[in-house]
């Protein structure tokens, strides 16, 4: 499905996720209200404290945890229950099958889908060959290193033609350099597929570098206290760290979620404007 | 030399080294504690050559079997329910772990009120030997088992039925097969020690008769065809668990 760049593509109207309490501990409100619209085609990355509600928001986008209230649509169509079809997910934690090789994981979701053996046998050489796999298709996910397991991942989910695609931190457990070799690598993928990217992370360069809107939430309960615009042509690579404006965004991010940052930490709002020399 | 070239070479030492310990031992400690390998090789044979001995293999190998299937069976089940209820795993773990470490013959007694003398018993007694470490192990892959790969398989759209036979008997395969392999070496122990201290039949009871007699050669010669049997079928089960833990 295409669509218009000005069109939702998914959208969470007022969305709050609130975890029952157990064993007599008071309900957990981890999420919202958030209101939040996905552009068709963009890029859009989230940034906030650790616990703020991130990964919830990308479950119940994904129709893989439910919201406690509000509205989530996907192409506008209600999300509840399960997954939608033209969705995909690359989750921070390595979820490569260990007992399956390289092709076998990639073509894992097409096969349960009905998709014809030579189809399969193209799409997934496709993405083995984009993703710098194909040398390693008969390997098993532990001969492997980190990055190209999450490459695996991300093969698996590509192959699927997913329209929005949900990714949880993928590059969390790399090292900075194989991250900004990983983005480069993202930023092909997405112009090539044309789908619409949401990617939770905890990395403020990260977001600066890949995204065409930056959401900055707060800590718990997540909420967005800053949506940046970065201005990035389409046609962008890992160079643009050298720009003065990715100073620039990475700073704005910075100030908009240190004293966030703080709360999430536990030194609260006293502290947040403290000098660090007082 | 290629990896099995290599394997084969050092299983042959081993074996030499094995036999020449052996064989130093029976020149040490003469006939009356011991019989010379090639001696005990001969009588193995002989034993084999007899329709009676083979009246002992059949009724070992039967009780062996009943046992196993249901040291297998009840020990994946027990296992199965344990790892996916996670209260009751809390609860029977420390039970399981406490039956484990428990000498089982204190229990054979017991298992001869309620069984009776004859095979039962030693299939109940060979079965409670395999069933915990088999539970044991099942119930721990399936804790272990990350979440991630269910997520995924509900991503990809697959069904509760789908999501178990394609990810989550899979992803817990190499370590249930790990539990079976320890399952089988017990069950076998576990029948045979039954069969020396209640039985009239089995390979047990030839063994216990032979130590009775001071009948060394016939003591060792059995030892030994348990011990081919038990190294045949270990090394598959092993074979299997290493090819399933390699790739993980």
């Amino acid at each position: 499905m295409s669509g218009d760049v000005n069109t939702p593509h998914a959208e969470l109207a007022g969305v709050t996720r609130i975890y029952p309490g157990a064993a007599g501990r008071p309900p957990l409100h981890a999420l919202g209200p958030v209101d939040l619209v996905l552009r068709h085609g963009e890029f859009f990355s989230i940034v906030g404290p650790s616990g703020c509600g991130k990964s919830t928001l990308l479950e119940v986008l994904a129709g893989l945890a439910p919201a406690t209230d509000g509205r989530v649509t996907f192409e506008g169509r209600p999300v509840a229950g399960r997954v939608p079809e033209g969705v995909g997910v690359v989750f921070q934690e390595d979820a490569s099958f260990p007992w399956l090789t390289v092709w076998d994981n990639v073509a894992f979701g097409l096969r349960r889908t009905g998709v014809d053996a030579a189809e399969i046998e193209r799409r997934v050489g496709d993405a083995l060959s984009f993703m710098g796999l194909k040398d390693f298709a008969r390997a098993y996910p532990a001969q492997l290193s980190g990055g190209m397991r999450q490459r695996v991942c991300i093969a698996r989910t590509l192959v699927m033609q997913p329209r929005l695609i949900l990714l949880d931190e993928p590059f969390g457990a790399l090292d900075a350099q194989t991250r900004l070799l990983m983005g480069d690598e993202l930023l092909r993928l997405w112009r090539r597929t044309q789908a619409t990217i949401l990617l939770i992370t905890h990395a403020l360069d990260e977001a600066a570098m890949l995204s065409d809107r930056i959401g900055a939430m707060s800590a718990r309960p997540g909420r967005f206290i800053d949506i940046v615009e970065t201005g990035w042509p389409a046609e962008r690579d890992s160079r643009i760290v050298a720009k003065p404006e990715f100073g620039a965004i990475t700073s704005r991010l910075w100030q908009s979620l240190r004293e966030e940052s703080l709360k999430a930490l536990g030194h609260g709002r006293a502290q947040a404007g403290a000098s660090p020399t007082a | 030399m290629t990896k099995a070239g290599s394997r084969i070479v050092d299983l042959v030492l081993l074996i030499a080294v094995i036999v020449a310990v052996w064989q130093g031992i029976y020149l040490l400690a003469g006939d009356a504690a011991l019989s010379a390998p090639l001696e005990t090789v001969r009588h193995a044979i002989e034993l084999l050559a007899r329709p009676r001995f083979w009246l002992d293999i059949g009724e070992s190998a039967h009780a062996f079997a009943y046992a196993l299937v249901i040291a297998w069976l009840g020990g994946v089940g027990i296992g199965v329910w344990l790892g996916g209820h996670r209260l009751s795993g809390d609860v029977a773990e420390p039970i399981l772990v406490a039956l484990y470490s428990l000498p089982k013959v204190t229990l054979y007694p017991l298992i001869l009120l309620l069984f009776g003398l004859g095979i039962s018993a030693k299939i109940a007694f060979g079965a409670i030997h395999g069933i915990i470490p088999v539970a044991i192990f099942t119930m721990n892959a399936i804790r272990n088992i990350k979440p991630v790969y269910v997520k995924t398989a509900w991503t990809m759209g697959l069904s509760p039925l789908a999501t178990v036979r394609t990810v989550l008997i899979p992803a817990c395969l190499p370590e249930i097969v790990s539990g079976l392999r320890v399952g089988f070496s017990l069950t076998l122990l576990g029948v045979l020690i039954g069969e020396m201290f209640a039985s009239k039949r089995g390979l047990g009871f030839v063994i216990m008769n032979a130590i009775g007699l001071n009948d060394v050669r016939t003591m060792l010669a059995v030892t030994l065809l348990l011990f081919v049997f038990a190294a045949l079928a270990n090394s598959a089960l092993l074979a299997l668990d290493r090819h399933l833990h390699k790739r993980v």
